[in-house]
């Protein structure tokens, strides 16, 4: 899987947000998008995430064969993690996760719900609605909600917030998996993120 | 369609635990119901104004549950969510079907509660059945699009009502005209141009919402 | 040079209609003084539709190509055609009083008038809500098309519902024109006329529209090259 983002030039209105990010990432390879808050990070993301649209230039998912991903497919190949992304409050853990999995047409997916849930550690909790979830126990369900298809590309805005050391740890594991499996792309202001890439792009206000 | 059916599925789940727009339908028909019995009192309206009335309970009724499929979404921030992992016309499908089946539950309960309060009687209970059934379609079609252009919109509530009445006139003026019609006939064929234009109607509006929803829901 | 000759014939042909309208066309029995408005309301009521198409058509042009200009079309389109609307149902609503001792009747014409009325306010609220410049335009651009949907409804569906007060005797009786010779010839100018004159300052408006944005463009690209 190769991601190719060409030319992105984002702009709200008058506003110019991004100028022109390039960049070419293969799987095995992890990127990590810095910037202050507002610079740009996560709409850089969610133009990768397909969440929005470029207003020049285009971002290109290429499976191994060369082919290209059609825009309205691009969901079945990512998974992302990030705060504006909540999930459903008051369906209980396993009925998101239930949904999510049958929407993408998963076999066997209680299995490997009821894996991700427990490298979690949040297991015994899946039938507790999600609004009784601390903000941690949030962060780390949308973990598991965004790796249940086991995505070639996992996107993440913020990969630590809102967690405990041990939470931290879990997820530095998955996410270092996540890249010798696909690609890895995470947006952060935390230095500590930083080992996790081999490459860094630097989003500054325009 | 499963994917239209897992998202229906989920949004029935949603709704019986808050019965957030459930509720707001009811008691809107039902206050408005209410309203209005009491200011015609002990005199009796016509028949035909009665028609009137009921469309207009049931359109106003609508515009207070209709869009709060897509404005919860957007408000529970999972809008996102839903947009990684389902198509936009499943989407579309699925909310149009848990609106349709939020008129229906709205019907069933204003029908009679209507007919026994105001003292309206139609020659023919099925046609009249009929008539707003299918109207439903567009209603729902027409109702569901609107919620979803809105719910992208900063000042949600009144907003809705101003942009889906000219979109869904068209089924209110030919629901009345055929209810009014069906208080005197019974026979289907006095209400067949209507039937048709309200099926016809609910045809071309959710052929247009399935066509531009991509470009409401994709950004 | 043609552009300025143009213009001079407009401004005369203008001027032209407006004699014409006040002193040379004879004026029609029963109506009175009352026949004028025909000259202003008919052409005024015919732009706000054509107006509608107009907007319809850029709409489809802004989903399918996205770029902003169209929207700025788009919404000088409905910008017209909300205006004209409302002269329509105000000269006819004038007109209705004088003629028939109601301002308001709901018959079809006017029906039809007063939901065009509606779609054009729903579409400004629209736009007012949104705050940001390629939703506003992407969801403005969908509501257009969504309400040209309904439109063919409205034309059939209206007229059977309620009498008509509306001069089709006078006017349309067969569908045949039933005006007096003057009549006639200062009504067909004074419709060619309006529209070539409205549609010119449509043009204008357009041009303001597209030196704007071309303005924006250039200084993006000056952003581009620091």
């Amino acid at each position: 899987m190769k991601l190719i983002a060409n030319n992105i030039v984002k702009r709200f209105g008058n506003h110019l947000v991004l100028k022109k990010i390039n960049f070419e990432i293969e799987t095995g390879m992890a990127l990590a998008i810095v910037g202050h808050n507002g610079s740009g990070k996560t709409t850089l993301i969610k133009i990768l995430a397909n969440l929005i649209a470029p207003s020049r230039g285009s971002v290109e998912y290429r499976l191994s064969g060369g082919t290209r991903v059609p825009r309205e497919r691009i969901f079945e190949h990512i998974g992302l993690v990030g705060p504006y992304l909540q999930l459903y409050q008051e369906l209980s853990a396993q009925e998101n996760l239930d949904f999510f999995a049958r929407m993408r047409g998963l076999k066997n997916h209680r299995e490997r719900i009821r894996d991700l849930m427990q490298i979690m550690g949040l297991q015994g909790r899946e039938h507790d609605a999600v609004k009784t979830y601390s903000s941690g126990m949030q962060q780390r369900l949308k973990y598991v909600s965004a790796l249940l298809h086991q995505p070639e590309v996992l996107l993440v805005d913020e990969p630590s917030s809102n967690l405990d050391e041990q939470g931290v740890e879990t997820v530095y594991q998955l996410l270092k998996e996540q890249k010798q499996r696909g690609i890895l792309i995470i947006a952060t202001n935390d230095k500590q993120d930083l080992f996790l890439a081999d490459h860094i792009i630097q989003v500054k206000p325009v | 369609m499963r994917e239209a059916w897992l998202i229906f599925v989920k949004d029935i789940r949603q709704e019986f635990k808050t019965r957030y727009a459930v509720n707001a339908i009811l008691l809107f028909a039902i206050v408005t119901l209410s309203a209005v019995s009491f200011a015609i009192g002990t005199f009796s309206a016509g028949l035909e104004i009665l028609a009137a009335l009921f469309w207009i309970i049931l359109f106003f009724s609508s515009m207070s549950g209709l869009s709060h499929i897509f404005i919860r979404e957007e408000e529970a921030q999972t809008a996102d969510t839903l947009k990684l992992v389902a198509r936009p016309l499943h989407i579309y499908l699925g909310k149009f079907l848990f609106n349709l089946l939020l008129l229906f539950v709205l019907e069933i309960i204003l029908i009679p509660l209507f007919m026994g309060l105001m003292n309206f009687a139609v020659a023919n209970l099925w046609l009249f059945i009929l008539i707003v059934g299918i109207g439903s379609f567009g209603l729902a079609g027409g109702g569901t699009i609107v919620a979803a252009i809105i719910s992208k919109a900063s000042t949600k509530g009144a907003l809705f009502t101003v942009l889906a009445f000219p979109i869904l006139l068209p089924v209110l003026i030919t629901g009345i005209s055929a209810t009014k019609t069906v208080t005197q006939a019974a026979a289907i064929a006095e209400v067949q141009g209507e039937l048709q234009a309200l099926f016809a109607y609910g045809v071309v509006i959710i052929t247009a919402g399935i066509l531009l929803f991509d470009y409401v829901w994709n950004e | 040079m043609i552009t300025k000759i143009a213009k001079f014939l407009l401004w005369l042909a203008f001027a032209l209609v407006l004699v014409g309208a006040f002193f040379w066309a004879p004026l029609k029995e029963g109506l009175g003084p009352y026949t004028r408005v025909l000259y202003f309301h008919v052409p005024v009521a015919w732009m706000s539709v054509v107006f509608f198409l107009i907007a319809a058509y850029y709409s489809v042009m802004y989903l399918r190509k996205k770029e902003i200009i169209y929207d700025a079309y788009a919404k000088i389109s409905n910008e017209m055609g909300i205006l004209f609307a409302i002269l329509a149902t105000v000269t006819g609503s004038i007109w209705a009083k004088m003629i028939w001792h109601s301002f308001w009747n709901w018959d079809p014409r006017e029906t039809s008038i007063f939901i065009l009325l509606l779609i054009y306010g729903a579409y400004f609220s629209l736009r007012a809500a949104l705050e940001q410049e390629d939703r506003r335009a992407r969801l403005a651009a969908v509501y257009s098309l969504l309400a040209f949907v309904t439109v063919p409804f409205f034309i059939f569906i209206v007229p059977r519902i309620y009498f008509s007060l509306h001069p089709d005797p006078v006017i349309n009786a067969q569908g045949k024109v039933n005006m007096e010779a003057r009549q006639r010839i200062v009504f067909f100018s004074s419709l060619i006329t309006q529209t070539i004159f409205f549609l010119w300052v449509f043009s204008i408006r357009l041009k303001q529209a597209r030196v704007k944005y071309r303005l924006r463009e250039l200084n993006e690209s000056k952003l581009f090259e620091e």
